[in-house]
């Protein structure tokens, strides 16, 4: 008999670096967020495929999605339940702001104790930051074992006490197995996210954690009473018993010391034409800077 | 991420349609089902946000999957193997995503698990599949077969085969025969009743099936034996389930090429009735046609939105003579004709779906209750628009498709008749359009009894009274009534007296006229509510006039000896030249 499994998915609201354009950094050499689109960082969303491709193999299975951020962060939250997740947690307080990685994770995981999930996945890393550190430190902070760098989960015991997973690394693959609870980083090279399904986006897209229910127009106080599966999870730093002085400025160690705007000259590009010459060249200069071979 | 919802304004503006309050409340039946399902609308608003939503994700889906994967399915195809059809992979993949998003059965009942979207919704699915992967629309847009037994199968058949659809499953219309293809009534496939196994079986060959291997088939077959004609056919629907029919081949074609066109071979093929025996082709056909002309109506215009980008963005980034092309003349008309064709088809597609829409709301009612007389009026004025505007659209948008696709490579020149671009297969796609579902010259017989009759004249003249407009576009405005008194005159001067010969010969000539001057008026009534339709409104007129002084002129300076000019050719052979 399978045991139904209780998963969290990390996931993290960030601007959408991919599509920089000229106004994405502000003259202090900040980022500029309004001018970037918020969006689900890309892979948390093959973290959270991982997690509903385990959902579905075990029913009765429960998908929740973990994010800190401002209120608007909610938007992945109902994007993630549009896609299969079952409902999810912001932690939103004034105390979690200018968290670095460090502050971050401790945050989560006094969310994480209080959830209690068997297992924990994670994109490998956020690309605001591309530090690769939350998953990981949470693991350090639960006091639990982690696989980092995945890119699909193999198998996993009826009796939920071990799970197998394959990591792509850099000179190959490697398969692991490891007890549960355990976190579990997530490769952009796994399997991209289902699509947003068109009768759950109508079921659940009245969703909203209680700030935005009380800013909302009207008054839809009956429907989010009757419909519990409406309610998004809202937890400040009280809710998750966490310790003030190691949250947010003051709880982060990482000082940024500057940002540097690096634009790429047009010098550093080279004409090759289709001669045998050149290929050569540039075939003995691949090698030799190890871009090859 | 593209999206061919959020980028297109003209199609957006088309669900914003000031009749979509009506088709919406015919549809929900005062929102009945919002207690009994979490994702049925609790009004008005809700619903328009909900269509708008899924319009997203299907726009998402269209512009990532779909069109990233056209043209690998256009170079590899499906394939036979042990008699079943394989798709191509991305083939396979672009269906996966449509129903992984949960886009199946969109009109279908909730009972049956649909979404009981107005039609609407589907037809701008198909218009956005198509613009991704036109050959992929066929596959896609056979979901209509589920509408036809929806409202003429029993309750039995629909619990057994909607839910089905509703979950992805595709489905194909098997009609055509070796020796029955624009003449349905020559259909030999055999029905008969087996005693012993208690069911229908099916015998024969279908040939040119869309699809043909898909899931569920309507199947138009001989169950009265030794008639000949139209009275002796009636309608079934067969589950591949049962294995009892093989693929023969699958026809090697111009385009459309990621979908199957199969050659069927029944063999005791066991298979329910829908319906009444008899009225296969008189009943059914018609509605499945009428439903599928509308597809592949949503299919050219598709073509002709990516035809019409893919010169535009060309136009722009080639320079020659040192500056970008489409500031040259003969360019910057070709583009302008284009979008003004493009614009003028899709309000024509959505005008069309509209009356469709309303008219089969009104039947779908008629199962519960007694309609009203005012309802019963209204549903058969809708139903006769339907009829009358179905051809008109399939001719004009599968028409304009081909020229659409003709000019963007012409646009980009040589490199538009390489493989390098996309053109070159949206001009072969565009080819069947205005070939299967009834050619243009079809569609013309079809329509011509509404130019006899009357009703686009009335339809034109309603768009006339109603008309509301700034100063500036009065002029365009007198424009078309005048050519719609050109119309006139023209129709008088064929059917007075005439015979049926100088009708059908003229027939196209006085169709396409009452085309022109109805897709100006949708054209203008748009440009009244929004300003980005100033423009081509203007320049379809243009366009209208011309092609309706030149049908005049051919008209008038026409006698009845010209017929024997023409029909010369009947007593040529190719062994004489």
């Amino acid at each position: 008999m399978k045991k139904p499994l209780k998963i969290v998915v990390l996931a993290k609201q960030v601007p959408d670096t991919r599509n920089v354009g000229k106004d994405a950094m502000k003259a202090d050499g900040t980022v500029n967020r309004a001018a970037l689109p918020a969006i689900f960082n890309p892979e948390d969303l093959n973290a959270l495929e991982q997690a509903l491709i385990l959902k579905d193999t075990r029913p009765g299975s429960t998908v929740l999605l973990l994010t800190m951020g401002p209120h608007r962060a909610a938007d992945i939250i109902r994007d993630a339940m549009y896609r299969g997740a079952d409902g999810g947690v912001l932690l939103t307080d004034r105390k979690f702001a200018g968290a670095d990685t460090l502050a971050t994770s401790y945050a989560l995981s006094r969310a994480l104790l209080k959830i209690g999930p068997d297992i924990i996945i994670a994109g490998r890393q956020a690309i605001d930051g591309d530090t690769a550190q939350v998953g990981p430190q949470v693991a350090e902070k639960l006091g639990i074992p982690q696989v980092t760098y995945a890119e699909e989960i193999l198998s996993l015991e009826d009796d939920n006490t071990g799970i197998v997973v394959k990591r792509r690394l850099d000179h190959g693959v490697e398969v692991v197995s490891g007890p549960l609870p355990i976190v579990i980083t997530i490769n952009g090279s796994a399997a991209p996210c289902r699509p947003q399904h068109a009768k759950r986006v109508m079921k659940y897209k009245h969703a909203r954690i209680p700030t935005e229910l009380q800013e909302m127009d009207t008054d839809y106080t009956r429907m989010y009473q009757e419909k519990d599966y409406l309610k998004i999870g809202e937890w400040s730093v009280a809710d998750v018993e966490a310790d003030d002085a190691q949250l947010g400025l003051a709880g982060s160690p990482t000082k940024v010391k500057a940002i540097e705007n690096v634009v790429f000259q047009a010098k550093e590009a080279k004409r090759l034409t289709s001669a045998d010459a050149d290929i050569d060249q540039l075939m003995a200069e691949l090698i030799a800077s190890h871009t090859l071979g | 991420m593209a999206n061919f919802f959020l980028d297109n304004k003209d199609l957006r503006f088309h669900l914003d349609h000031p009749l979509m309050k009506k088709m919406v409340e015919l549809k929900e039946k005062g929102y009945q089902d919002k207690d009994q399902y979490d994702y049925a609308p609790a009004d008005f608003e809700d619903a328009m946000d909900s269509y708008r939503r899924v319009m997203e994700i299907t726009g998402e889906v269209c512009a990532d999957v779909l069109a990233v994967n056209a043209e690998e399915v256009d170079h590899t195809g499906p394939t036979v193997v042990d008699d079943r059809v394989v798709y191509a992979p991305g083939t396979q993949r672009n269906l996966d995503a449509l129903v992984k998003a949960g886009l199946s059965g969109i009109t279908l009942p909730r009972r049956f698990d649909g979404l009981n979207f107005p039609l609407i919704c589907f037809v701008m699915t198909n218009e956005m599949v198509s613009r991704g992967d036109a050959g992929f629309e066929n596959i896609w847009g056979l979901q209509d077969c589920a509408e036809t037994l929806n409202e003429f199968a029993s309750e039995e058949i629909k619990a057994k085969y909607l839910p089905r659809v509703s979950a992805g499953e595709t489905c194909a219309m098997d009609l055509t025969e070796p020796d029955a293809g624009s003449d349905l009534q020559a259909v030999k496939l055999k029905a008969h009743w087996d005693e012993q196994k208690q069911t229908w079986l099916l015998n024969g060959v279908k040939r040119f099936i869309t699809n043909g291997d898909g899931e569920i088939s309507l199947v138009l077959a001989r169950s009265e034996e030794g008639t000949k004609d139209a009275r002796g056919l009636s309608m079934f629907v067969y589950d591949k389930r049962s294995g009892a029919t093989k693929v023969r081949r699958i026809e090697n074609k111009l385009g459309i090429k990621g979908s199957p066109t199969c050659e069927l071979v029944f063999t005791n093929a066991p298979a329910e009735l829908v319906g009444d025996r008899k009225m296969g082709l008189i009943k059914y056909v018609m509605s499945l046609m009428n439903a599928a002309r509308l597809g592949v109506s949503a299919q050219a215009v598709g073509i002709s939105e990516a035809s019409y980008r893919e010169a535009l963005k060309y136009a722009h980034e080639r320079q020659q003579f040192g500056k970008p092309i489409i500031e040259f003349p003969a360019v910057y008309e070709i583009l302008s004709n284009m979008k003004a064709k493009l614009q003028g088809s899709r309000a024509l597609l959505y005008e069309t779906t509209r009356f469709v829409e309303i008219y089969k709301d009104y039947i779908h009612w008629s199962h519960d209750r007694k309609l009203e007389p005012e309802e019963r009026a209204e549903m058969k004025e809708y139903s006769k628009l339907a009829d009358a505007f179905t051809p008109l659209l399939k001719l004009f948008a599968t028409e304009y498709a081909n020229q659409e696709a003709y000019d963007a490579i012409q646009v980009l020149g040589g490199s538009g008749y390489m493989k390098d671009y996309p053109v070159e297969r949206y001009y072969r796609d565009a080819r069947i359009t205005n070939i299967y579902e009834g050619t243009s010259q079809l569609q013309v017989v079809a329509a011509i009894r509404h130019v006899t009759t009357g009703t686009y004249l009335a339809r034109i003249k309603q768009y006339e009274a109603e008309a509301q407009y700034p100063s500036d576009m009065e002029t365009v405005f007198k424009q078309l009534v005048s050519m719609r008194e050109d119309y006139e005159k023209c129709v008088a001067r064929v059917t007075d007296g005439a015979d049926g010969e100088q009708i059908d010969f003229h027939a196209r000539r006085m169709v396409e006229m009452a085309g022109h001057i109805i897709i100006s008026h949708l054209l203008m009534r748009q440009a009244a509510s929004a300003d980005m339709y100033r423009v081509s409104a203007e320049i379809y007129a243009k366009l209208a006039q011309g092609k309706v002084s030149e049908a005049k002129t051919y008209i008038f300076n026409s006698c009845c000896g010209d017929i024997d000019l023409f029909k010369a050719v009947i007593d040529e052979n190719v062994e004489d030249l």
